[in-house]
C-alpha cells in the first residue's frame, strides 16, 4: 500500500518539506533546496541555495531580487516535464494565479500530493489556466475561504471601470493593484476590452510590466506616471501599488477617482475603510465556489489548508466528506509586494 | 429596485457632499413616480414594515445557508444585511422587483407570508439589490444626514429654495405625489394647512473683530447664548411637534415639553436641562437625546425646559415679517397671558457700549452659557443665515498644551494626509494619557508639517493608525472639559480643535493631567 503523504510531506517552521526529495516548497526562510510556486514575495523569498521553478517564475525572481539573491543556482522545469529529485517524481502544472505560477505535483511510491500555491480558476489573459491533477492529498490556499466571497464576473468589473471613465471623463482613474500579476491582468483586460490609450504606471510597477512584455504578454502603450505632467494624466488610467493610492505619491493627480482591484473589495465596510470610491472586485485567488469546485475536481479524500480563512473551509470539507487539515503555515497571505 | 440599489451603493463610496447631492439629483430627475417618492421615503426613514424585522431575515437565511457557515461569515462581515446578501445563493436569472411593488406587496401581504415573499425577491436579485432590499425592509436605511442632502438635491434639480421644501415637508406623505407635482410645476405648492410643520430657523453668524468694529451697537439687542439645543415648538389645532434645528421631529424624546404645549403658536428657543433655575452642563442634556422611550427616572434626573427667545406664529398670525422688537413684545405679552409650564423667556441684557458686553462675556463662567447673541432690533425672521442681522459672540476657548500621540489618515481630499490627531497630557508618573482627538483648526501649511513629521517619527502602526514618538506639542482649544468614565484619563473635551503648533515648546513642558482635571466644570471664557 502506498505511504500516506503525511509520512513524507511535513509542515516545518520553514514551510512544507518533502522528506524523500530533500526540498521545501515556498520556504519562508533561506534553505538549501526550494521549489517555488510563484513570484509573490511571500512565496518566493531570497537567499536559497538551489531554486527550482518555472522559467517565468525564475525570471520574475531575478528581476525582483537581483541575480545573486534569487538562488545561488537556478533550475527551470518545463510544464509537464517530470524530474526525479531523490526518490520523488516532481512536475509543475499551471496554477492560473500569475504569470509562471505552478502547482507542485509530487509522486512517491505510488502516493501523490499536489501543492497548489496560490491559484484561481477564472480566465486570465496573462497566464496559463489552472489544471486540476487527481491526487491523494491536495494542499490548498484559503485566502477567500468564506462563502461570502464569490467574485463577480471580471468583465462586469471592467465594464464598471469603463463606465466610470465615461461619467468622469476629466478625472484620472487611479487603480491600486499589486505589482505582480494584478496590475498586468487589469491592463490586459482593459486592452482586451478595446481600451488602447496610454496607461500610466507608478515606478514600482514599470519593471515587472516590461518583464511581462519580454515574456510575451503584450500590454500596449505604457508610460511612467512620475514624469507625465498633470494635464497628460487628465482622464487617464493610472496604476499604482495599493499602498501608494492613499500615499503622498497620489497627490500628483488632480481629483482622481480612486479604485482598488482586489477580492477584498467584495466586503463594503472593508472597501470603504480603505477610502476607495470605485471598488473593483478582481481577484487572483480562488473564491469560495472555486475552492469547492477544485476540491471536487482533484478528487482528493484529504485537503490540507496552508493559509487564509481556513475554519469555514475545513468545516465545509467535513460536510463534503473530506478530511480537512489546517497547516496554519506562518508567513503567507500578504502578497507582500506592495509595502 | 436596481436603480435605487445602485444609488445607495454609489452614495456609500462617494466622499464629497456635492458629489452626493449630484447623484441624488440625477436619481430624482430620471426615475419615475412613484419609485422616486418611495426612495425619498426610505431615505427619510418613513417606511415601516412591522412584519419584517431582522429576526425574520436571520430565520430566512438559515433556509439557504449552513448556520455555522453563516455565523462565521456574519462575524467576518459585521453587517447583517450585507452578510445575508453575500451568502445568499447566486440568482439563476436576475429579475429584481421594482421598488413600488416591494412597498405595495409588503403592505398587503399577511405577516406569515412575508418571509417567503422576501425569499423570492432575494432569489431574483444581485448582491447590491439584496443589500438594499434587506435594509429597506428592516428599516436600516435611515442615515441622518442623507435626508437633508436629498432635499438639497431636489431643490437644486427643480430650481426651488430648500427652505420652501422644509416648510411643507412634515405635512407630506409618501410617496409624495403632491411634492413632485409642485416641483415639476404641474400644481401649486402643497398647503400644509394646520399640520404642525417645521419652519426653517434663522441662524446667526460668528462675529469677528472686523464685524464688531463697524457695528452700530444701539441698533442691537443682546441675550445670553445658551449651551443647549435649538428647538422649534409647533402647536396648532392640527397637532403638536418639537423639532430640532435640523428639522428632525424629536417630540418622542421630550414628552413633558409636548404636554406643556397647550397653546396655538410657533416658538423658537433653547432646550436645556434646568435644576432649581440653574442650567446644567450640556453633558446632562445629552442623556436625554436620541431616546425613543424616556424612563420616569431619566425625566426626574434630567428635567428639561425650554428657554424661549422668538415667536414665529401667534395663533394663525405669521409674525416673521415683523421686526425683532415687535416679535419680542408679542412673545412677552403672549407668555404673560399663557404662562406655559416648563418654559421661561431668555432675558435681554442691558448694555450701552461694546465694552459693557465684552466685560459680561469675559466674566460669565456658568456651565450653561456659550457666549452672547446679538440681534438687530429691526430684523425680520429670515430663514437661513442672512448676514448682518444676528451674530453670535462665543467665549474664547479654554486651552491646553498637549502632546501628539497617534495620527490617522483623513477622508476624501485629505485621504493622503495624516490629518486626524489623538493627543494627550502627562500623568504624575510621567506617562502620556490621551485626552482627545482633533481634526480641524490647523492651516494647510501646518497640516503639511505634521504629515511629514508623522511619517518620519512613527513608532508603530495599527491598521490605519500610526503611533508617533512624543515630539510635537499642540495647543488645543476647547469649549469645556467634562468628567468622563469612558476615557482612561477621566476627562472629555467639548469641541477640541488645534489652535496652533507649538514647535517651539519641548514636550516635557506640555500640560499635566492634573491641570486638565482642574478645568472640569469651567466653561470657556
Ligand atoms: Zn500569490
Ligand atoms: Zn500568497
Amino acid at each position: 500500500m502506498p505511504p500516506h503523504p503525511e509520512t513524507w510531506l511535513q509542515p516545518r517552521p520553514e514551510g512544507l518539506f518533502c522528506l524523500p526529495g530533500g526540498f521545501f516548497i515556498d520556504a519562508t526562510r533561506a534553505v538549501d533546496r526550494a521549489i517555488i510556486t510563484h513570484g509573490h514575495a511571500d512565496h518566493a523569498r531570497p537567499g536559497h541555495q538551489h531554486v527550482l521553478a518555472s522559467v517565468e517564475t525564475l525570471a520574475i525572481m531575478r528581476s525582483r531580487m537581483g541575480e545573486g539573491r534569487a538562488g545561488i543556482t537556478q533550475q527551470a522545469l518545463a510544464i509537464g516535464e517530470v524530474l526525479r529529485i531523490g526518490d520523488v517524481d516532481v512536475s509543475l502544472v499551471p496554477a492560473g494565479h500569475v504569470l509562471g505560477s505552478c502547482q507542485v505535483v509530487m509522486e512517491y511510491q505510488g502516493s501523490r500530493a499536489v501543492v497548489s500555491g496560490d491559484y484561481k480558476r477564472r480566465a486570465d489573459p496573462t497566464c496559463a489556466p489552472f489544471t486540476p491533477v487527481v491526487c491523494d492529498v491536495f494542499v490548498t490556499e484559503a485566502t477567500f475561504g468564506l462563502p461570502v466571497f464569490r467574485h463577480p464576473d471580471t468583465d462586469k468589473e471592467i465594464a464598471k471601470l469603463l463606465h466610470s471613465m465615461t461619467v468622469f471623463p476629466e478625472r484620472p482613474h487611479l487603480i491600486g493593484a499589486y505589482g505582480l500579476g494584478k496590475s498586468q491582468r487589469v491592463i490586459a483586460l482593459l486592452r482586451a476590452s478595446g481600451y488602447d490609450a496610454p496607461i500610466y504606471l507608478h515606478g514600482a510597477l514599470a519593471k515587472l510590466c516590461t518583464l511581462y512584455g519580454e515574456l510575451g504578454i503584450n500590454l500596449g502603450d505604457l508610460r511612467p506616471a512620475t514624469v507625465a505632467d498633470k494635464s497628460a494624466l487628465r482622464g487617464a488610467v493610472v496604476l499604482a501599488p495599493p499602498s501608494a493610492v492613499a500615499d503622498r505619491w497620489a497627490r500628483r493627480l488632480d481629483d482622481p477617482v480612486v479604485a482598488v482591484a482586489s477580492g477584498w473589495m467584495r466586503v463594503r465596510q472593508r472597501a470603504k475603510a480603505s477610502g476607495v470610491e470605485l471598488p473593483l472586485i478582481i481577484s487572483d485567488h480562488a473564491d469560495w465556489d472555486e475552492l469547492l469546485a477544485t476540491v471536487i475536481d482533484v478528487q482528493a479524500p484529504e485537503i490540507w489548508v496552508t493559509h487564509g480563512n481556513e475554519t469555514a473551509l475545513i468545516y465545509q470539507l467535513g460536510l463534503m466528506g473530506r478530511r480537512g487539515r489546517a497547516l496554519s503555515l506562518i508567513g503567507y497571505g500578504d502578497e507582500g509586494d506592495d509595502t | 429596485m436596481k436603480p435605487f440599489a445602485d444609488l445607495l451603493e454609489r452614495l456609500l463610496y462617494t466622499q464629497g457632499r456635492n458629489a452626493k447631492i449630484a447623484l441624488l439629483a440625477d436619481y430624482f430627475a430620471t426615475r419615475p413616480d412613484p419609485e422616486r417618492g418611495y426612495a425619498l421615503a426610505a431615505i427619510a426613514g418613513k417606511l415601516d414594515f412591522p412584519g419584517a424585522k431582522p429576526a425574520v431575515l436571520r430565520a430566512l437565511v438559515a433556509t439557504r445557508a449552513d448556520p455555522e457557515l453563516f455565523a462565521l461569515s456574519y462575524d467576518y462581515v459585521g453587517d447583517l444585511a450585507e452578510a445575508i446578501a453575500l451568502i445568499w445563493p447566486k440568482a439563476e436569472v436576475e429579475s429584481p422587483p421594482e421598488l413600488p411593488s416591494v412597498v405595495d406587496q409588503l403592505r398587503r401581504t399577511p405577516r406569515e407570508a412575508i418571509p417567503a415573499l422576501i425569499a423570492t425577491w432575494l432569489d431574483a436579485s444581485d448582491v447590491s439589490t439584496r443589500i438594499a432590499l434587506i435594509k429597506l425592509i428592516t428599516g436600516g436605511l435611515r442615515v441622518g444626514a442623507s435626508l437633508r442632502l436629498a432635499k438639497l438635491a431636489l431643490a437644486q434639480r427643480f430650481g426651488v429654495e430648500v427652505d420652501a421644501i422644509e416648510e411643507i415637508w412634515h405635512g407630506l406623505l409618501p410617496p409624495y405625489p403632491t411634492l413632485f407635482d409642485w416641483l415639476e410645476r404641474r400644481t401649486a405648492r402643497p398647503d400644509p394647512g394646520t399640520t404642525p410643520v417645521f419652519r426653517p430657523p434663522m441662524l446667526a453668524h460668528p462675529i469677528e473683530d472686523t464685524d464688531r468694529a463697524g457695528l452700530d451697537w444701539s441698533a442691537y439687542r443682546a441675550e445670553w447664548k445658551w449651551d443647549g439645543i435649538r428647538v422649534q415648538l409647533v402647536a396648532t389645532p392640527g397637532g403638536k411637534r418639537l423639532y430640532s434645528r435640523g428639522a428632525d421631529d424629536i417630540s418622542a424624546s421630550f414628552p413633558e415639553i409636548l404636554a406643556a404645549m397647550e397653546f396655538n403658536a410657533v416658538l423658537d428657543g433653547e432646550l436645556l436641562v434646568i435644576r432649581d433655575g440653574v442650567v446644567a452642563p450640556f453633558a446632562d442634556l445629552q442623556q436625554r437625546l436620541n431616546r425613543k422611550i424616556v424612563s420616569a427616572k431619566a425625566r426626574a434626573e434630567y428635567p428639561v425646559a425650554v428657554r424661549l427667545y422668538d415667536m414665529l406664529f401667534d395663533g394663525a398670525a405669521d409674525l416673521r415679517g415683523l421686526p425683532f422688537d415687535q416679535r419680542r413684545a408679542r412673545l412677552e405679552a403672549w407668555f404673560a397671558a399663557t404662562t406655559p409650564a416648563r418654559m421661561d423667556i431668555s432675558p435681554q441684557i442691558d448694555f450701552e457700549t461694546e465694552a459693557d458686553l465684552a466685560g459680561l462675556r469675559a466674566s460669565a463662567r456658568d456651565d450653561g452659557i456659550e457666549g452672547l447673541m446679538l440681534k438687530a432690533a429691526a430684523s425680520p425672521y429670515l430663514a437661513g443665515r442672512p448676514k448682518g442681522y444676528w451674530w453670535k459672540w462665543k467665549r474664547d476657548p479654554l486651552s491646553l498644551d498637549c502632546v501628539l500621540m497617534y495620527a490617522q489618515r483623513g477622508h476624501g481630499r485629505r485621504s493622503s494626509f495624516y490629518s486626524d490627531y489623538t493627543f494627550g497630557v502627562w500623568t504624575e508618573e510621567g506617562r502620556l494619557v490621551p485626552i482627545g482627538k482633533a481634526y480641524s483648526g490647523y492651516t494647510d501649511a501646518e497640516l503639511l508639517v505634521l504629515d511629514k513629521w508623522i511619517r518620519s517619527h512613527t513608532t508603530a502602526t495599527y491598521g490605519p493608525v500610526r503611533e508617533v514618538e512624543p515630539g510635537i506639542v499642540l495647543e488645543i482649544g476647547f469649549d469645556a472639559a467634562q468628567r468622563s468614565s469612558r476615557h482612561k484619563s477621566g476627562i472629555a473635551l467639548r469641541f477640541p480643535r488645534i489652535l496652533r503648533l507649538r514647535l517651539d515648546k519641548p514636550v516635557a513642558e506640555a500640560d499635566r493631567l492634573e491641570t486638565a482635571t482642574r478645568l472640569i466644570g469651567a466653561a470657556a471664557v
